[in-house]
């Protein structure tokens, strides 16, 4: 998957998921201000990663994940091709 | 002195209706909510046999952050205790400004638990269950909730009492009141009705397996019951002390003027009398009345053959020569379980406040106890002032509830 679909794949997920608009996410916003989320809600766009890319973020390495980007990078470094 | 509790709102989504006022039309037109579910065998019911109950919809009325916390139950109790508020006339404004609690029944919530199961097996990541499973599994789901979403600042509990979790929700809320700990406590009970819930209960042959008369199944008090239909939604009831409700101006509807409670100390599933009969003398004996004023009895009769001979036993020991009419709203509702302590004593006051007792439907032939007692099979239009309503629950756990009129 190139990362254009990958954006735009996590990009239609979270907003169905956080029912917010897809328009809202862009790349250098900070997630959990853009998605209205605290760290419960960290958990469940885990868990949406995880089922979407099977790529598991770390417990440890949620905290270094701050913006759409960081999210985009993350996926695409350690989702397997 | 003892505070004078007062019913000031109330609020119910049931098999019978999604508000006060369709329910209130269900119970006067006698209309039953029972349905024949086919889902249901395919999952290996005994019966297939429901109330009907649509899940709402709360997407565009609570936000994704909410609702992902509540587990089926907490939808209806939040429609319920909206409605309940907003008759009450108690704002956010209100709720900020004074501890109000909230003691609601509930005593089981399946199906989160079992999604949540599901997933740990499958994925073998708890990672994957998400956030909202720990606060549905939960059997202080609907407090949880319903405290965050309302922002309640009073007592926080929920009353785990099997079948009459409900009502003595309501009278231990009263007692609070009674007490002078609170001015004003939402009660109520809530029932998730998926299938996954009652599973084991219908592996016990509870239910009735008349399931070609699916109207006709649930029939307290007849010679031909065969088991009880299993019902839910929610129910909340306001109370709050006689004082509180004047000074701020409430719609003051009702007085709880009795409250009995009793374990049988017996079987786990097989009621005996002398424990019902124990929570009506004690309901009756508090609340200081002369028998006789009691118009109605909304009785607990859940369609079951020991049950519903027992409690007419209780009712018959009790009352005596004295014969107010007597139903079961589960032979409409069938049996709401968790819920069914505060909803009934909604649909007693939509009753008492419309002036018709609704019918025990099904009532076709009395046996040997139900003879002895006057249970109309129709509708019977008659002006009351004070009704008392029984809840009885698994492990023997009574709770009667004497409720008197205010014009």
């Amino acid at each position: 998957m190139d990362k254009t679909k990958l954006i735009s794949k996590v990009n239609e997920a979270l907003a169905e998921e956080f029912e917010i608009e897809v328009s809202t996410l862009v790349p250098d916003a900070n997630i959990k201000d853009t998605l209205d989320i605290d760290s419960l809600g960290l958990v469940d766009m885990v868990a949406l990663v995880e089922s979407l890319f099977g790529v598991k973020i770390q417990a440890n390495e949620i905290a270094s994940i701050l913006t759409f980007e960081n999210l985009y990078d993350y996926i695409d470094r350690n989702i397997k091709r | 002195m003892k505070q004078r509790v007062v019913i000031t709102g109330m609020g119910i989504y049931s098999c019978l209706g999604k508000n006060l006022e369709e329910v209130c039309k269900s119970l006067y037109e006698g209309k039953s909510g029972i349905v024949f579910d086919a889902s249901r065998k395919e999952l290996g019911f005994r019966s297939g046999l429901t109330a009907r109950l649509e899940t709402p919809n709360l997407k565009g009325v609570l936000s994704r952050n909410q609702r992902v916390y509540m587990a089926e139950q907490c939808n209806y109790a939040y429609l319920a205790t909206d409605e309940a508020l907003k008759n009450a006339k108690i704002d956010g404004d209100y709720l900020a400004a004074h501890e109000v609690g909230l003691l609601y029944g509930n005593d089981s919530s399946a199906e989160a638990v079992m999604k949540s199961i599901d997933t740990m097996r499958e994925k073998k990541d708890t990672a994957m269950i998400g956030s909202g499973a720990i606060f549905q599994s939960m059997n202080s789901t609907v407090t949880m909730n319903l405290s965050c979403i309302f922002k309640l600042k009073g007592i926080n509990l929920t009353i785990s009492g099997a079948c009459a979790s409900g009502s003595h929700a309501i009278g231990l809320g009263r007692m609070l009141i009674q007490a002078g700990l609170q001015e004003c406590v939402v009660c109520g009970g809530a029932q998730e009705v998926n299938p996954y819930s009652i599973g084991s209960f219908d592996g016990i042959n509870a239910f009735s397996i008349r399931e070609n008369e699916p109207e006709k199944a649930s029939r307290p008090f007849d010679r031909d019951r065969d088991g009880l239909v299993p019902g839910g939604g929610a129910a909340t009831v306001i109370i709050e002390s006689y004082e509180s409700a004047v000074k701020r101006g409430a719609p003051i509807l009702a007085e709880i003027t009795g409250y009995g409670f009793s374990s049988n100390g017996d079987h786990i599933s097989v009621p005996n009398v002398d424990g019902p009969s124990r929570s009506l003398q004690m309901a009756i004996s508090e609340a200081g009345i002369d028998i006789r004023t009691i118009g109605y009895v909304n009785a607990h009769a859940t369609s079951t053959l020991v049950g519903d001979a027992n409690e007419a036993k209780a009712i018959a020991n009790v009352f005596g020569d004295h014969k107010p009419e007597i139903t079961s709203t589960k032979s409409m509702t069938g049996h709401e379980m968790w819920m069914a302590g505060a909803s009934e004593i909604i649909y007693s006051m939509l009753m008492m406040k419309n002036g018709f007792i609704a019918p025990n439907l099904n009532f076709e032939n009395p046996d040997a106890d139900s003879i002895k007692l006057n249970i109309p099979a129709v509708r019977v239009n008659k002006i009351f002032d004070t009704f008392l309503s029984n809840s009885f629950g698994f492990g023997g756990t009574n709770s009667t509830l004497i409720v008197k009129n205010i014009k």
